[in-house]
């Protein structure tokens, strides 16, 4: 309430040379803020109690998000009709609309791809734009001196991905932490100033034009209608991911990912062989950069360096803390909620990311896991002999 | 009996300060055999060192697999020291504490399976088998060591003595030939020590294994060792059967102190 006292009382009016009084916006704010702190204190409260019923009450309790994933009876509508809106996004909403949700959803893939570094491996890694920027570039410029198309660049770039991802991962495997993740940081901004210092070979900070949207069986496509295919490689694309890294999770390198995680001793102890895993997670996490980063590219039709700052990297680190580390569903919430949210905020113009933050803030006091939290797989045993089935 | 852990004249410096001072122990095959002395003595250093963790200054550590050629395995990683059947604990617990039981027992049988990428995202026929295989064997071996009723807790939600004991089945499962037990009674109570030391001698006997142990309570290591080794400040003082041990002035100086008038 004093803060905003200078700016919401008191006016001074240049023109008369007078101050002016709002003593009305006063009480407006007084009872906002008191309302709003009444809010908190109620959540906080729910909070604690919640906390408390959950110890006393049994193990077994879950997370009303987790319920209705595992519920059948609900979990298969919901995934139909979102498979339905998917389908018919594009017919029913206007371009703009279409737009804004394929970067959604390059999001999800980087999300999702950084999620493996992060979520499951533990590794902080906050130059994860470099693969990005790696992808993008090579559809770029590939397509510039070789003129090769959009689906043959998509697994070089993953492929190259991959490659920039185990050349960091090398001289890292050492690290941990707060020093992994300011190296990351630096590797980051490394790619970022070549691509704008190194004229002849990325044409500097203005970029490179004209990169061809993906074609349709050789047909050049309206700007609509490219939109609209790029939209179905997108969720295409997606669907790839979220299968991918479902089954790596459940494997025996993701259960490695994971011990790697939760301790780096023990595991090695155990017989993982903590280099080899590192960099197939930094490997595997950059592949997905790289493709986003060529959906990128084809889809603005323009790259340049300043789309690959450190705030990219950032907003990335944001989706998968956000979502939930190391949940699937709440990776690609996150980035659902993350890029939406500012986008349809835009009504509110100049306080857009204020609330932007605002919910950021509540959302990690009140969530502190994550939207959807990560809950482990269980098993189920029948007599004595073995017979494990998945749950 | 054969020699399967035969351990030459190890030395260890950090910097200035010796912590292991030409050690030599062995162990044969079928034995349990403890390694006691006072705190600093510099047991979890001899531990680390066998297990890869550090690079001995000096001295050699020999392993016979029962069934396989002799091998020199210092400087090792501890990764590859696992593979060729030395398996430990930990002096203070190191779960992986947000996996559940199962799976701490899963992550122990990854050095015995082979399935990689590519077998992740096809999940083929072999794939499949092999993780049906690691979730029985897993599960069998909770079975033995009597955790079963556990299974999907997440491994921080366990009692402190069934964490001790998880620690132990998890290194069961790298199929060891010789155990390496950091002190594994560490805070347990009397019940929970004595359900430990009929543990360690099932396994001993049913499992075919050898285990080398660090302890500090006397009355386990006492009936539980075949023989024990006394080490202090960094070298090897004594060695013996229990008996031997208990009566070994040496030993009673290095943990009792010098009798002033004597």
């Amino acid at each position: 309430m004093f803060l905003t006292f200078p700016i919401m009382v008191i006016r001074v009016n240049t023109i008369e040379n007078v101050v002016e009084w709002r003593w009305n916006n006063l009480y407006m704010v007084g009872i906002g803020s008191f309302a709003l702190s009444m809010v908190w204190r109620y959540m906080l409260k729910r909070k604690e109690r919640g906390g408390k019923k959950a110890d006393n009450g049994p193990s077994d309790a879950k997370p009303l998000a987790q319920k209705i994933l595992e519920n059948r009876k609900i979990s298969v509508p919901v995934v139909v009709a979102v498979c339905i809106i998917v389908m018919f996004f594009p017919f029913v909403f206007s371009m703009y609309q279409t737009s804004i949700l394929i970067t959604a959803l390059t999001y999800v893939m980087l999300g999702l791809g950084l999620n493996i570094v992060i979520g499951l491996a533990g590794l902080l890694d906050l130059g994860y734009v470099a693969f990005y920027a790696v992808g993008a570039y090579s559809y770029a410029l590939l397509n510039y001196h070789f003129g090769l198309g959009f689906w043959t660049v998509l697994p070089i770039a993953a492929g190259l991905g991959a490659m920039f991802g185990i050349l960091l991962g090398y001289p890292v495997l050492r690290l941990r932490g707060d020093y992994l993740a300011i190296v990351t940081l630096g590797f980051g901004e490394i790619i970022r100033l070549i691509l704008e210092n190194w004229n002849e070979f990325s044409f500097g900070p203005s970029g490179i034009a004209n990169i061809p949207r993906p074609s349709f069986f050789g047909m050049n496509l309206s700007v609509h209608s490219a939109t609209i295919y790029t939209y179905y490689i997108m969720v295409g694309l997606c669907i790839f991911t979220i299968f991918v890294v479902n089954r790596l999770q459940d494997s025996r390198i993701g259960r490695a990912w994971i011990a790697l995680r939760e301790d780096e001793i023990a595991c090695q102890a155990m017989g993982i062989d903590k280099a080899k895993t590192k960099l197939t997670a930094f490997a595997l996490g950059a592949t997905w950069a790289g493709m986003a980063g060529v959906l990128f590219a084809a889809k603005t039709t323009f790259v340049n360096p300043a789309s690959f700052t450190i705030w990219e990297s950032v907003i990335i680190l944001c989706v998968v803390v956000l979502g939930g580390m190391g949940s699937v569903v709440g990776v690609i919430m996150g980035a659902l909620v993350l890029i939406l949210l500012p986008e349809y905020l835009r009504a509110f113009s100049e306080y857009r990311m204020l609330i932007f933050g605002a919910v950021l803030v509540t959302m990690m006091v009140f969530r502190p896991g994550g939207l959807i939290t990560n809950v482990r797989r269980r098993y189920k045993f029948e007599g004595g002999e073995g017979g494990g089935r998945k749950e | 009996m054969e020699t399967i852990l035969n351990v030459q004249k190890l030395t260890m410096n950090f910097g200035g300060l010796r912590a292991l001072d030409k050690v030599d122990i062995d162990v044969k095959k079928g034995e349990i055999v403890a390694l006691i002395g006072p705190n600093g003595a510099g047991k979890t250093t001899f531990f680390n060192c066998i297990t890869g963790m550090y690079d001995p200054t000096a001295g050699d550590i020999f392993i016979e697999p029962p069934g396989k050629k002799k091998d020199r395995i210092n400087g090792l990683k501890p990764n590859k020291v696992t593979k060729k059947g030395l398996a430990r604990t930990f002096q203070n617990i190191r779960l992986f504490p947000n996996m559940t039981v199962l799976e701490n027992v899963m992550i122990g049988r990854h050095c015995r399976t082979h399935s990689g990428i590519a077998g992740a995202i096809f999940r083929g026929i072999s794939t499949r088998k092999e993780e049906k295989r690691i979730i029985e064997d897993s599960y069998v071996i909770l079975e033995k060591i009597g955790l079963s009723q556990y299974v999907n807790e997440l491994a921080m939600n366990l009692p402190y003595g069934a964490q001790r004991r998880l620690e132990i089945a998890r290194a069961m499962g790298t199929e060891p030939f010789l155990l390496l037990l950091d002190e594994p009674a560490a805070g347990m109570n009397p019940l929970e020590t004595r359900e430990l030391d009929q543990l360690i001698t099932k396994l001993r006997d049913t499992e075919d294994i050898s285990i080398l142990l660090i302890e500090h309570d006397m009355k386990l290591v006492m009936s539980l060792s075949d023989r024990i080794f006394v080490v202090d400040y960094g070298k090897k003082i004594a060695q013996g059967t229990p008996e031997e041990i208990k009566n070994n002035p040496v030993v009673i100086k290095a943990y009792l102190g010098e009798e002033l008038d004597a």
